[in-house]
Protein backbone atom coordinates (compact mmCIF):
# COMPACT_ATOMS: atom_id res chain seq x y z
CA UNK A 1 0.00 0.00 0.00
CA UNK A 2 0.88 3.78 -0.62
CA UNK A 3 2.10 5.52 2.08
CA UNK A 4 -0.92 8.19 3.07
CA UNK A 5 2.25 10.85 2.91
CA UNK A 6 3.13 10.26 -0.64
CA UNK A 7 -0.92 10.42 -1.56
CA UNK A 8 -1.60 13.63 -0.02
CA UNK A 9 1.05 15.22 -1.57
CA UNK A 10 -0.33 13.96 -4.90
CA UNK A 11 -3.48 15.45 -4.23
CA UNK A 12 -1.72 18.90 -3.29
CA UNK A 13 0.46 19.01 -6.74
CA UNK A 14 -3.01 17.98 -8.25
CA UNK A 15 -4.86 21.16 -7.01
CA UNK A 16 -2.12 23.24 -8.39
CA UNK A 17 -1.49 21.75 -11.74
CA UNK A 18 -5.45 20.80 -12.61
CA UNK A 19 -7.81 23.05 -9.95
CA UNK A 20 -9.29 19.92 -8.73
CA UNK A 21 -9.29 19.38 -5.51
CA UNK A 22 -9.48 16.34 -3.22
CA UNK A 23 -8.78 17.73 -0.27
CA UNK A 24 -12.49 17.58 1.40
CA UNK A 25 -12.95 14.15 0.08
CA UNK A 26 -12.96 11.52 3.13
CA UNK A 27 -9.95 9.34 2.82
CA UNK A 28 -10.32 6.28 3.30
CA UNK A 29 -12.13 5.60 -0.13
CA UNK A 30 -9.91 8.41 -1.92
CA UNK A 31 -6.68 6.60 -0.26
CA UNK A 32 -8.06 2.83 -1.71
CA UNK A 33 -9.16 3.92 -5.00
CA UNK A 34 -5.87 5.93 -5.76
CA UNK A 35 -4.08 2.76 -4.54
CA UNK A 36 -6.00 0.58 -6.87
CA UNK A 37 -5.38 3.23 -10.02
CA UNK A 38 -1.49 2.86 -9.04
CA UNK A 39 -1.97 -0.93 -9.29
CA UNK A 40 -4.29 -1.18 -12.54
CA UNK A 41 -2.24 1.16 -14.25
CA UNK A 42 0.91 -1.04 -13.81
CA UNK A 43 3.05 2.29 -13.03
CA UNK A 44 6.96 1.73 -12.13
CA UNK A 45 6.79 3.58 -9.14
CA UNK A 46 4.26 6.13 -7.55
CA UNK A 47 6.93 9.04 -8.06
CA UNK A 48 7.12 8.33 -12.07
CA UNK A 49 3.11 8.00 -11.76
CA UNK A 50 2.91 10.98 -9.79
CA UNK A 51 5.01 12.50 -12.81
CA UNK A 52 3.41 11.59 -15.73
CA UNK A 53 0.14 12.45 -13.82
CA UNK A 54 1.45 16.56 -13.60
CA UNK A 55 2.54 16.13 -17.59
CA UNK A 56 -0.58 14.14 -19.32
CA UNK A 57 -3.89 16.10 -18.78
CA UNK A 58 -5.19 12.43 -20.76
CA UNK A 59 -3.93 10.70 -18.11
CA UNK A 60 -4.87 12.53 -15.35
CA UNK A 61 -8.50 13.06 -16.61
CA UNK A 62 -8.55 9.05 -17.03
CA UNK A 63 -6.94 9.48 -12.46
CA UNK A 64 -10.29 11.58 -11.68
CA UNK A 65 -12.48 8.88 -13.38
CA UNK A 66 -10.52 6.07 -11.36
CA UNK A 67 -10.45 7.49 -8.04
CA UNK A 68 -13.97 8.92 -8.28
CA UNK A 69 -16.81 6.14 -7.80
CA UNK A 70 -19.09 5.71 -10.79
CA UNK A 71 -21.00 2.51 -9.93
CA UNK A 72 -24.51 3.18 -10.52
CA UNK A 73 -27.86 1.52 -12.09
CA UNK A 74 -31.31 2.20 -13.10
CA UNK A 75 -33.88 2.40 -10.46
CA UNK A 76 -31.34 1.76 -7.80
CA UNK A 77 -32.98 1.51 -4.06
CA UNK A 78 -36.75 1.01 -5.80
CA UNK A 79 -38.21 1.86 -3.01
CA UNK A 80 -36.83 5.82 -3.32
CA UNK A 81 -38.81 5.75 -7.26
CA UNK A 82 -41.81 4.51 -5.98
CA UNK A 83 -41.43 6.92 -3.73
CA UNK A 84 -40.98 9.59 -6.26
CA UNK A 85 -43.32 8.48 -8.43
CA UNK A 86 -45.97 8.82 -5.01
CA UNK A 87 -45.11 11.72 -3.77
CA UNK A 88 -42.99 13.96 -5.60
CA UNK A 89 -44.12 13.59 -8.82
CA UNK A 90 -47.80 14.56 -8.35
CA UNK A 91 -46.49 18.02 -6.48
CA UNK A 92 -44.31 18.79 -9.44
CA UNK A 93 -47.02 18.44 -11.72
CA UNK A 94 -48.81 21.59 -10.71
CA UNK A 95 -45.78 23.42 -12.32
CA UNK A 96 -45.94 24.94 -15.36
CA UNK A 97 -42.49 23.95 -16.25
CA UNK A 98 -40.26 21.46 -14.23
CA UNK A 99 -36.47 21.95 -14.02
CA UNK A 100 -34.39 18.74 -12.70
CA UNK A 101 -30.87 18.90 -11.73
CA UNK A 102 -29.37 15.35 -11.04
CA UNK A 103 -25.84 16.28 -9.61
CA UNK A 104 -23.22 13.69 -9.89
CA UNK A 105 -25.37 11.28 -11.95
CA UNK A 106 -22.07 9.14 -13.42
CA UNK A 107 -22.88 7.44 -16.51
CA UNK A 108 -26.71 8.08 -16.17
CA UNK A 109 -28.70 5.57 -15.41
CA UNK A 110 -30.67 7.21 -13.11
CA UNK A 111 -31.29 10.38 -14.96
CA UNK A 112 -32.75 7.35 -17.33
CA UNK A 113 -34.73 6.00 -14.71
CA UNK A 114 -36.45 9.87 -13.84
CA UNK A 115 -36.92 10.39 -17.26
CA UNK A 116 -39.06 6.89 -17.49
CA UNK A 117 -40.90 7.90 -14.24
CA UNK A 118 -41.74 11.47 -15.60
CA UNK A 119 -42.76 10.14 -19.17
CA UNK A 120 -45.04 7.70 -17.03
CA UNK A 121 -46.37 10.30 -15.00
CA UNK A 122 -46.94 12.53 -18.57
CA UNK A 123 -44.44 14.82 -16.94
CA UNK A 124 -41.54 14.50 -19.37
CA UNK A 125 -42.79 17.01 -22.25
CA UNK A 126 -42.87 19.89 -19.74
CA UNK A 127 -39.86 18.68 -17.65
CA UNK A 128 -35.97 19.55 -18.35
CA UNK A 129 -33.12 17.14 -16.79
CA UNK A 130 -29.86 18.94 -15.90
CA UNK A 131 -27.39 15.94 -15.92
CA UNK A 132 -23.98 16.85 -14.53
CA UNK A 133 -20.58 15.29 -13.29
CA UNK A 134 -17.30 15.85 -12.11
CA UNK A 135 -16.02 13.72 -15.21
CA UNK A 136 -16.32 13.98 -18.93
CA UNK A 137 -15.78 10.72 -19.80
CA UNK A 138 -18.96 9.01 -17.66
CA UNK A 139 -21.22 12.02 -19.29
CA UNK A 140 -19.74 10.92 -22.69
CA UNK A 141 -21.25 7.59 -21.87
CA UNK A 142 -24.35 8.56 -20.43
CA UNK A 143 -24.91 11.19 -23.51
CA UNK A 144 -25.23 8.14 -25.55
CA UNK A 145 -28.17 6.59 -23.62
CA UNK A 146 -27.05 3.10 -24.21
CA UNK A 147 -26.17 0.50 -21.65
CA UNK A 148 -24.99 -2.72 -21.54
CA UNK A 149 -27.83 -5.40 -21.98
CA UNK A 150 -26.48 -7.46 -19.51
CA UNK A 151 -27.93 -4.78 -16.61
CA UNK A 152 -31.43 -5.39 -18.10
CA UNK A 153 -33.06 -7.77 -16.19
CA UNK A 154 -32.06 -6.38 -13.20
CA UNK A 155 -33.34 -2.78 -14.48
CA UNK A 156 -36.55 -4.39 -15.20
CA UNK A 157 -37.01 -6.27 -11.85
CA UNK A 158 -35.90 -2.84 -10.10
CA UNK A 159 -38.03 -0.64 -12.68
CA UNK A 160 -41.09 -3.52 -11.46
CA UNK A 161 -40.32 -3.16 -8.05
CA UNK A 162 -40.60 1.18 -8.42
CA UNK A 163 -44.31 0.83 -9.57
CA UNK A 164 -43.35 0.68 -13.31
CA UNK A 165 -46.21 -0.83 -14.84
CA UNK A 166 -44.80 -1.54 -18.75
CA UNK A 167 -43.30 -4.08 -20.06
CA UNK A 168 -40.00 -2.45 -19.77
CA UNK A 169 -38.26 -3.39 -23.62
CA UNK A 170 -40.56 -0.84 -24.59
CA UNK A 171 -37.74 1.48 -23.33
CA UNK A 172 -34.66 0.39 -25.27
CA UNK A 173 -33.72 -1.44 -28.18
CA UNK A 174 -31.33 -4.38 -27.55
CA UNK A 175 -29.05 -4.91 -30.61
CA UNK A 176 -26.19 -7.04 -29.61
CA UNK A 177 -24.58 -6.36 -25.95
CA UNK A 178 -25.92 -3.02 -26.30
CA UNK A 179 -29.13 -1.60 -24.66
CA UNK A 180 -30.05 1.74 -26.60
CA UNK A 181 -32.28 4.02 -24.60
CA UNK A 182 -35.72 5.87 -26.49
CA UNK A 183 -34.27 9.00 -28.06
CA UNK A 184 -37.57 10.47 -26.51
CA UNK A 185 -36.26 10.15 -22.75
CA UNK A 186 -33.23 11.85 -23.77
CA UNK A 187 -34.09 14.63 -25.69
CA UNK A 188 -35.15 16.29 -22.28
CA UNK A 189 -31.62 15.85 -20.92
CA UNK A 190 -28.65 18.49 -20.96
CA UNK A 191 -25.60 16.67 -19.85
CA UNK A 192 -22.73 19.03 -18.32
CA UNK A 193 -19.49 18.96 -16.26
CA UNK A 194 -19.80 20.36 -13.09
CA UNK A 195 -17.63 20.19 -9.88
CA UNK A 196 -19.86 20.51 -6.79
CA UNK A 197 -16.47 21.39 -4.93
CA UNK A 198 -15.61 24.51 -7.19
CA UNK A 199 -18.09 25.00 -9.25
CA UNK A 200 -21.50 27.66 -8.38
CA UNK A 201 -25.34 27.39 -8.66
CA UNK A 202 -26.40 27.72 -12.49
CA UNK A 203 -30.16 27.45 -11.87
CA UNK A 204 -33.36 27.55 -10.00
CA UNK A 205 -34.52 23.66 -10.11
CA UNK A 206 -37.94 22.08 -8.30
CA UNK A 207 -35.90 18.86 -7.52
CA UNK A 208 -32.71 17.84 -7.25
CA UNK A 209 -30.79 14.85 -6.68
CA UNK A 210 -28.05 14.10 -5.62
CA UNK A 211 -27.52 10.38 -3.98
CA UNK A 212 -24.24 8.58 -3.14
CA UNK A 213 -21.75 11.65 -4.21
CA UNK A 214 -21.97 13.11 -0.46
CA UNK A 215 -20.85 10.28 1.41
CA UNK A 216 -17.43 10.53 0.02
CA UNK A 217 -17.04 14.38 1.37
CA UNK A 218 -15.72 15.29 4.50
CA UNK A 219 -18.56 16.97 6.96
CA UNK A 220 -17.38 20.52 6.08
CA UNK A 221 -17.69 20.25 2.21
CA UNK A 222 -21.00 18.08 2.93
CA UNK A 223 -21.84 21.33 4.32
CA UNK A 224 -21.06 23.60 1.40
CA UNK A 225 -22.28 21.54 -1.06
CA UNK A 226 -25.80 21.16 0.58
CA UNK A 227 -25.76 25.35 1.18
CA UNK A 228 -25.06 24.91 -2.82
CA UNK A 229 -28.04 23.18 -3.10
CA UNK A 230 -30.28 24.84 -1.07
CA UNK A 231 -29.39 27.93 -3.41
CA UNK A 232 -30.38 26.33 -6.25
CA UNK A 233 -34.01 25.25 -5.08
CA UNK A 234 -36.87 26.63 -5.24
CA UNK A 235 -38.74 27.98 -2.37
CA UNK A 236 -40.68 24.99 -2.47
CA UNK A 237 -38.36 22.54 -3.85
CA UNK A 238 -37.02 19.04 -3.58
CA UNK A 239 -34.01 17.63 -2.75
CA UNK A 240 -33.20 13.79 -2.43
CA UNK A 241 -29.96 11.77 -1.23
CA UNK A 242 -28.34 8.33 -1.11
CA UNK A 243 -30.28 6.06 1.38
CA UNK A 244 -27.36 6.44 3.46
CA UNK A 245 -27.41 10.22 2.86
CA UNK A 246 -28.98 12.47 5.24
CA UNK A 247 -29.30 16.81 6.10
CA UNK A 248 -28.55 16.03 9.89
CA UNK A 249 -26.28 18.08 11.26
CA UNK A 250 -26.41 19.64 8.00
CA UNK A 251 -26.55 23.84 7.95
CA UNK A 252 -29.58 23.48 6.05
CA UNK A 253 -31.71 21.11 8.42
CA UNK A 254 -33.76 23.50 9.91
CA UNK A 255 -35.80 24.85 6.81
CA UNK A 256 -36.14 21.23 5.16
CA UNK A 257 -38.89 18.29 6.25
CA UNK A 258 -38.52 14.74 5.10
CA UNK A 259 -41.32 14.28 2.67
CA UNK A 260 -41.73 10.05 3.93
CA UNK A 261 -40.48 9.18 6.80
CA UNK A 262 -37.31 7.29 6.53
CA UNK A 263 -37.28 8.29 2.59
CA UNK A 264 -34.54 9.83 1.50
CA UNK A 265 -36.40 13.10 0.32
CA UNK A 266 -37.12 16.59 1.46
CA UNK A 267 -38.71 19.44 0.90
CA UNK A 268 -37.47 23.18 1.05
CA UNK A 269 -39.88 25.22 3.44
CA UNK A 270 -38.41 29.07 3.27
CA UNK B 1 -3.85 -17.31 25.81
CA UNK B 2 -2.50 -14.46 23.27
CA UNK B 3 -3.98 -11.61 24.50
CA UNK B 4 -0.71 -10.82 25.92
CA UNK B 5 0.62 -10.30 22.12
CA UNK B 6 -2.21 -7.48 22.14
CA UNK B 7 -0.57 -4.37 23.50
CA UNK B 8 -4.05 -2.68 24.09
CA UNK B 9 -6.91 -3.90 21.54
CA UNK B 10 -9.40 -0.18 19.99
CA UNK B 11 -11.16 -2.32 17.59
CA UNK B 12 -12.65 -5.70 16.90
CA UNK B 13 -13.69 -6.30 13.33
CA UNK B 14 -15.51 -9.21 12.07
CA UNK B 15 -16.10 -11.00 9.28
CA UNK B 16 -18.42 -13.62 7.89
CA UNK B 17 -20.00 -15.25 5.32
CA UNK B 18 -22.55 -18.32 4.86
CA UNK B 19 -22.53 -20.30 8.31
CA UNK B 20 -21.44 -17.33 10.55
CA UNK B 21 -24.66 -15.97 11.62
CA UNK B 22 -24.73 -19.12 13.96
CA UNK B 23 -21.68 -18.24 15.36
CA UNK B 24 -22.21 -14.53 15.87
CA UNK B 25 -25.58 -15.62 17.62
CA UNK B 26 -23.70 -17.33 20.44
CA UNK B 27 -21.28 -15.26 20.35
CA UNK B 28 -22.88 -11.42 21.18
CA UNK B 29 -24.90 -12.69 23.25
CA UNK B 30 -22.71 -14.06 25.44
CA UNK B 31 -20.00 -10.52 25.84
CA UNK B 32 -19.81 -9.30 29.09
CA UNK B 33 -22.56 -5.53 29.38
CA UNK B 34 -19.39 -3.46 29.89
CA UNK B 35 -17.52 -4.80 26.69
CA UNK B 36 -15.15 -1.56 26.13
CA UNK B 37 -14.05 -1.84 23.15
CA UNK B 38 -16.29 -0.73 19.60
CA UNK B 39 -16.74 -4.09 17.30
CA UNK B 40 -17.76 -3.81 13.89
CA UNK B 41 -19.27 -6.83 11.64
CA UNK B 42 -19.50 -6.95 7.89
CA UNK B 43 -21.64 -9.78 7.13
CA UNK B 44 -22.34 -11.04 3.43
CA UNK B 45 -26.30 -11.03 2.76
CA UNK B 46 -28.46 -12.56 0.29
CA UNK B 47 -30.72 -10.09 -0.08
CA UNK B 48 -29.32 -6.55 -1.15
CA UNK B 49 -31.66 -4.33 0.96
CA UNK B 50 -31.71 -6.58 4.00
CA UNK B 51 -31.57 -4.58 7.43
CA UNK B 52 -32.92 -6.96 10.06
CA UNK B 53 -29.47 -8.50 10.21
CA UNK B 54 -28.91 -5.26 13.39
CA UNK B 55 -32.23 -5.84 14.81
CA UNK B 56 -31.99 -9.41 15.19
CA UNK B 57 -28.69 -9.16 16.60
CA UNK B 58 -29.85 -6.06 18.64
CA UNK B 59 -32.23 -8.42 20.26
CA UNK B 60 -29.86 -10.58 21.44
CA UNK B 61 -27.01 -8.55 23.42
CA UNK B 62 -27.70 -5.31 25.77
CA UNK B 63 -24.34 -4.06 23.57
CA UNK B 64 -26.07 -1.34 21.49
CA UNK B 65 -26.28 -2.13 18.04
CA UNK B 66 -26.41 0.02 15.33
CA UNK B 67 -26.28 -0.09 11.29
CA UNK B 68 -23.37 1.84 10.47
CA UNK B 69 -23.62 5.07 8.76
CA UNK B 70 -20.69 7.64 7.60
CA UNK B 71 -19.25 10.27 9.93
CA UNK B 72 -19.88 7.55 13.11
CA UNK B 73 -17.31 8.07 15.90
CA UNK B 74 -16.46 4.75 16.99
CA UNK B 75 -17.32 4.48 20.34
CA UNK B 76 -17.18 1.76 23.49
CA UNK B 77 -20.28 -0.38 23.93
CA UNK B 78 -21.39 -0.37 20.52
CA UNK B 79 -21.51 -2.83 17.32
CA UNK B 80 -21.83 -1.57 13.77
CA UNK B 81 -23.33 -3.54 11.29
CA UNK B 82 -22.33 -2.80 7.87
CA UNK B 83 -25.13 -1.57 5.90
CA UNK B 84 -26.34 -3.73 2.94
CA UNK B 85 -25.13 -2.76 -0.46
CA UNK B 86 -21.98 -0.12 0.73
CA UNK B 87 -18.48 -1.11 1.46
CA UNK B 88 -17.64 0.24 5.17
CA UNK B 89 -14.47 1.82 5.72
CA UNK B 90 -12.89 2.90 9.00
CA UNK B 91 -10.55 6.67 8.51
CA UNK B 92 -7.81 7.29 10.11
CA UNK B 93 -9.59 9.68 12.96
CA UNK B 94 -11.38 6.54 13.86
CA UNK B 95 -15.12 7.80 12.57
CA UNK B 96 -16.54 5.14 9.77
CA UNK B 97 -17.56 6.21 5.94
CA UNK B 98 -19.25 4.24 3.31
CA UNK B 99 -18.31 3.34 -0.60
CA UNK B 100 -20.24 2.43 -2.99
CA UNK B 101 -17.60 1.60 -5.81
CA UNK B 102 -16.83 -2.14 -6.90
CA UNK B 103 -17.98 -5.50 -5.32
CA UNK B 104 -14.96 -7.30 -4.54
CA UNK B 105 -15.38 -10.98 -4.41
CA UNK B 106 -18.90 -10.21 -5.50
CA UNK B 107 -19.71 -8.96 -2.70
CA UNK B 108 -20.60 -4.95 -1.10
CA UNK B 109 -20.15 -4.69 1.20
CA UNK B 110 -16.54 -6.73 1.45
CA UNK B 111 -14.68 -7.47 4.30
CA UNK B 112 -11.37 -7.19 2.54
CA UNK B 113 -12.50 -3.24 1.75
CA UNK B 114 -13.51 -3.07 5.30
CA UNK B 115 -10.09 -5.13 6.97
CA UNK B 116 -7.84 -2.95 4.82
CA UNK B 117 -9.04 0.48 5.98
CA UNK B 118 -9.38 -0.57 9.74
CA UNK B 119 -5.45 -1.93 9.63
CA UNK B 120 -4.67 1.23 7.87
CA UNK B 121 -6.53 3.30 10.71
CA UNK B 122 -5.72 0.99 13.74
CA UNK B 123 -2.11 -0.95 13.09
CA UNK B 124 -1.40 -3.01 16.40
CA UNK B 125 -4.84 -2.17 18.05
CA UNK B 126 -6.94 -4.18 15.62
CA UNK B 127 -7.99 -7.32 16.62
CA UNK B 128 -9.78 -9.40 13.47
CA UNK B 129 -11.41 -12.49 13.44
CA UNK B 130 -12.74 -13.90 10.17
CA UNK B 131 -15.73 -16.83 10.40
CA UNK B 132 -17.42 -19.61 8.10
CA UNK B 133 -17.94 -18.64 4.59
CA UNK B 134 -17.46 -19.89 1.18
CA UNK B 135 -15.83 -16.82 -0.55
CA UNK B 136 -11.92 -15.91 -1.00
CA UNK B 137 -13.42 -12.66 0.90
CA UNK B 138 -11.34 -11.15 4.00
CA UNK B 139 -7.93 -13.43 3.32
CA UNK B 140 -6.36 -10.47 1.38
CA UNK B 141 -7.56 -8.13 4.47
CA UNK B 142 -6.51 -10.71 7.21
CA UNK B 143 -2.92 -10.38 5.39
CA UNK B 144 -3.11 -6.65 5.57
CA UNK B 145 -4.20 -6.31 9.21
CA UNK B 146 -0.85 -8.76 9.98
CA UNK B 147 1.29 -6.48 8.26
CA UNK B 148 0.04 -3.77 9.96
CA UNK B 149 0.71 -5.11 13.57
CA UNK B 150 -2.90 -6.12 14.23
CA UNK B 151 -3.92 -9.44 15.62
CA UNK B 152 -5.68 -11.82 13.61
CA UNK B 153 -7.99 -14.67 14.16
CA UNK B 154 -9.99 -17.39 12.08
CA UNK B 155 -12.46 -19.75 12.70
CA UNK B 156 -11.33 -23.52 13.19
CA UNK B 157 -12.45 -24.61 9.38
CA UNK B 158 -13.01 -28.10 10.24
CA UNK B 159 -16.07 -26.53 12.62
CA UNK B 160 -17.01 -23.81 10.51
CA UNK B 161 -20.39 -24.17 8.83
CA UNK B 162 -18.28 -23.90 5.66
CA UNK B 163 -14.79 -23.74 5.86
CA UNK B 164 -13.55 -22.61 2.37
CA UNK B 165 -13.27 -18.70 4.04
CA UNK B 166 -11.00 -19.41 6.75
CA UNK B 167 -8.99 -22.11 4.99
CA UNK B 168 -8.54 -19.01 2.40
CA UNK B 169 -7.19 -16.97 5.60
CA UNK B 170 -5.18 -19.80 6.11
CA UNK B 171 -3.24 -19.70 3.44
CA UNK B 172 -1.74 -16.30 3.85
CA UNK B 173 0.31 -17.52 6.62
CA UNK B 174 -0.84 -14.44 8.43
CA UNK B 175 -3.28 -16.11 11.11
CA UNK B 176 -2.25 -15.66 14.70
CA UNK B 177 -4.95 -17.68 16.35
CA UNK B 178 -7.47 -20.50 15.13
CA UNK B 179 -10.33 -20.99 17.19
CA UNK B 180 -13.95 -22.77 17.79
CA UNK B 181 -16.64 -20.47 17.56
CA UNK B 182 -17.52 -21.10 21.29
CA UNK B 183 -14.29 -19.80 22.45
CA UNK B 184 -14.45 -16.45 20.96
CA UNK B 185 -16.70 -14.68 23.42
CA UNK B 186 -14.72 -15.47 26.82
CA UNK B 187 -11.40 -14.62 25.24
CA UNK B 188 -12.96 -11.17 24.06
CA UNK B 189 -14.13 -10.57 27.81
CA UNK B 190 -10.84 -10.94 28.53
CA UNK B 191 -9.03 -8.50 26.10
CA UNK B 192 -7.90 -5.26 27.55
Amino acid sequence: MVEAEAIELLLHKVVSRYGYDFSDYARASLHRRIDLFYTKTKQPSFTLMQERLMQDPVFFMNFVEQITVNVTEMFRDAGFYKMLREHVLPVLATYPFIRIWHAGCSTGEEVFSLAILLKEANLLHKSILYATDINQAVLAKAKTGIFHVATMRQNSENYIRSGGKEDFSVYYHANHNNAKFDSALSEKMIFSTHNLVADASFNEFQLILCRNVLIYFNRELQGKVLQLFDRSLDSLGFLALGSKESLKFSPIAGYYKQVVYNEKVWRKNK
Amino acid sequence: MAQEQINKAGLIIIGGSSGSLEVLMKVLPALKKDFAIPLIIIMHRNTVADSALTELFASRTSLNVKEADEKDALQAGYIYIAPPDYHLLTEADRTLSLDVSERVHYCRPSIDVSFMSAAVAYKNELVAILLSGANADGAAGIKTIKEAGGYTIVQEPGEAGVSYMPEQALLTNAVDRVMKGDELAEWLNNLK
